[in-house]
């Protein structure tokens, strides 16, 4: 069976076995995370772990994705428009089987395919290059309006940051999707409550926020964003909605998985080294010896 | 001087991507508003459903166009040149140099001729800011004929591409036999005292200039270079060497445009008398085209002024032996 094959055998599949399959992918995420971080230094923690079982499943259950032939005509579009969550998505990358996991030891090091904001011309599995805020979702409201034109059965999916729709850039491609109704277009809000070195509270407030959404034309769903069968739940609506596009206001915890990460301002960027790499990897080493795997940092 | 046929810099631009449309059906438009200024409404009229308007919103504009671009269209984003190259400059950046996707930006109202509309529609800065980007073409255009074979090699062509057009009724220069051709400059007269380097809307003038420098003996070049980026260096540098003093002229800043990009060149081969013609540093303002022509220098009669300049430099250089001294 090719990556492509076993990637299309999972899609929409549903029940606790696969939820369950998803959480133990998502642990593996984690680990490569902390591992890359652990062997090159530092990078961008919080922001990585916040997004784990979104991307996983995206890349695991909900998108059609074609590891073996990155530009497929047909693939579903992924944009990661927080670029800075980039070895988040590449541990996932990784895994689906877009390139080695060895090559995940490259991250930022001169000359690697995996730089500290996604490329698109140097990665596969990268649509665009982000990490400049705010420019994502117009480029997935455009790969969404081609797919309207061309009769194509592909669908968009955009990842944003909490603090990165405070970008006006956002707000003016929310509306261009609206008035082309693009049911295609998935957009996943990542609410973790931090941002950069801060809380979201010192920033001018966006509440009410799933009122703006829905004020500029959007469906907009509130979901616990670590909770699988909750996202797998909120994409089947996604897919269901007609005439509008989705947002998918996810809550999640930044940095979550590594206990003394969670919901520290500090660990949007950092090093991870000594006792702090250690117990990290003791923390997903137990979660996932519980779904049957040995491993050793 | 010669008196020179008018036709609309706009109109050619509105009625082409209409032809060009027909010719390429995965063609589309890409309008942040402004479809009767730039009259982009030809291609709206013929193809609505190959058009997306994103509204007042450039920075959508861009990331919209690079989107279908990635999907294999080709969109042609149309707005004033000023929004595209300021307001949009990291979405082209991010989205479509550093992403290489093929979009073609139609930076409208270029330079400083807009109708009399002032500083907020003008340009002064772009092709600086364009050229700047490591994998965007620039292409600045002189007049209608040039537009359409520039808009028509832009949709073939694969890649970031950024074109400089104009608004009103203006010179036409070229003819039925006008070729264009990436990064090569093009002869429109030849002298060997003096070569005047023109991109862009001033063509007419550098070719009065040349007329009126030649009654007084003095005989000069007029090379018509479009292509901003990549600039013909083998053309400049043949130049600079065999006649030995250049004029350059652009409907832009002086500071970092087409003059910059030849005095670029000229330096790092061989270095020779020159002068800039173009908006000196400053800005603009609201009047007539001509007025704002005088206002700036940016007539004949100041190119050749500038032409007598560098002669007179050349020739000083050259009784000084070259200008180089042994210590």
């Amino acid at each position: 069976m090719t990556k492509t094959e076993r990637s299309e055998a999972t899609r929409h599949v549903r029940g606790e076995d696969e939820v369950r399959r998803l959480a133990y992918l998502s642990e593996r995420t984690r680990y490569d995370i902390i591992d890359t971080l652990g062997v090159i230094g530092s990078g961008h923690p919080g922001p990585s772990l916040s997004i784990v079982e979104i991307l996983v499943a995206l890349y695991f259950n909900e998108m059609a994705v074609y590891p073996d032939a990155p530009k497929h005509t047909e693939r579903d579009r992924f944009i990661l428009s927080k670029g800075h969550g980039a070895l988040g998505l590449y541990a996932v990358l990784s895994l689906a089987g877009f390139f080695a996991r060895d090559e995940l030891f490259t991250f930022e090091c001169l000359g690697s395919r995996l730089q500290g904001h996604p490329d698109a011309r140097l990665t596969p599995g990268v649509e665009v290059s982000t990490g400049s805020l705010g420019q994502g979702l117009s480029f997935a409201v455009g790969t969404a309006i081609a797919a309207r034109l061309g009769s194509k059965a592909f669908r968009s999916y955009c990842l944003l940051g909490d603090g990165e729709t405070q970008e006006g850039n956002v707000w003016e491609a929310a509306m261009t999707a609206s008035k082309y109704r693009l049911d295609n277009l998935l957009a996943i809000v990542d609410w973790n409550g931090l941002q950069g070195g801060v809380t979201l509270e010192v920033m001018p407030s966006m509440e009410p926020y799933l009122a703006k959404w829905e004020a500029f034309g959007w469906h907009a769903l509130d979901v616990p964003g670590h909770d699988l069968a909750a996202l797998l739940a909120a994409m089947d609506t996604a897919r269901a909605t007609s005439g509008k596009p989705t947002v998918i206001v996810a809550r999640t915890v930044k940095g979550h998985g590594v206990s003394y990460m969670e919901n520290q301002v500090g660990w949007h960027s950092g090093t991870v080294e000594g006792e702090n790499l250690a117990t990290a990897f003791r923390e997903i080493g137990a979660r996932l010896q519980a779904f049957g795997e040995e491993v050793t940092a | 001087m010669t008196r020179w046929k008018m036709a609309s810099l706009r109109e050619a631009l509105g009625q082409t991507l209409r032809d060009i449309g027909n010719e390429h059906p995965n063609m589309v438009v890409v309008n942040a508003d402004l479809r009767n200024s730039v009259k982009s409404n030809y291609f709206v009229d013929a193809f609505p459903e190959r058009t997306i308007d994103v509204g007042i919103a450039e920075q959508n504009m861009i990331g919209v166009a690079a989107g279908l671009a990635s999907a294999g269209y080709i969109p042609f984003a149309l707005t004033f040149a000023r929004f595209a190259s300021k307001r949009a400059a990291d979405q082209i950046s991010m989205c479509v140099d550093y992403s290489f996707n093929n979009v073609n930006i139609i930076g409208a109202y270029a330079g400083i001729f807009t109708g009399r509309q002032g500083v907020s529609q003008q340009t002064l800065e772009d092709t600086a800011s364009m050229r700047a980007m490591p994998n965007m073409t620039v292409i600045d255009t002189a007049d209608v004929v040039e537009i359409a074979h520039v808009l028509r090699f832009a949709a073939a062509y694969q890649g970031p591409v950024y074109i400089r057009i104009g608004r009103d009724e203006w010179p036409v220069v070229f003819g039925d036999d006008y070729r264009f051709e990436l990064g090569k400059g093009q002869w429109l007269r030849r002298g060997g005292d003096v070569a005047i380097m023109n991109s862009g809307l001033m063509l007419s003038h550098s070719l009065d200039a040349a007329e009126s420098l030649a009654a007084e003996g003095i005989e000069a070049s007029v090379i018509n270079m479009p292509t901003v980026k990549p600039i013909d260096a083998a053309l400049i540098a043949d130049v600079a060497e065999s006649i030995g003093a250049i004029v350059t002229v652009e409907n832009h800043s002086i500071l970092g445009g087409f003059g910059g990009a030849v005095a670029e060149v000229v330096v790092e081969t061989h270095p020779a008398p020159m002068e800039r013609i173009g908006v000196p540093d400053e800005y603009s303002e609201s009047a007539p085209n001509a007025d704002l022509a005088e206002r700036h220098r940016l007539t004949a009669p100041f190119i050749a002024e500038a032409a007598r300049r560098v002669v007179g430099r050349k020739a000083s250089t050259r009784s000084n032996g070259g200008g180089v001294r042994d210590g």
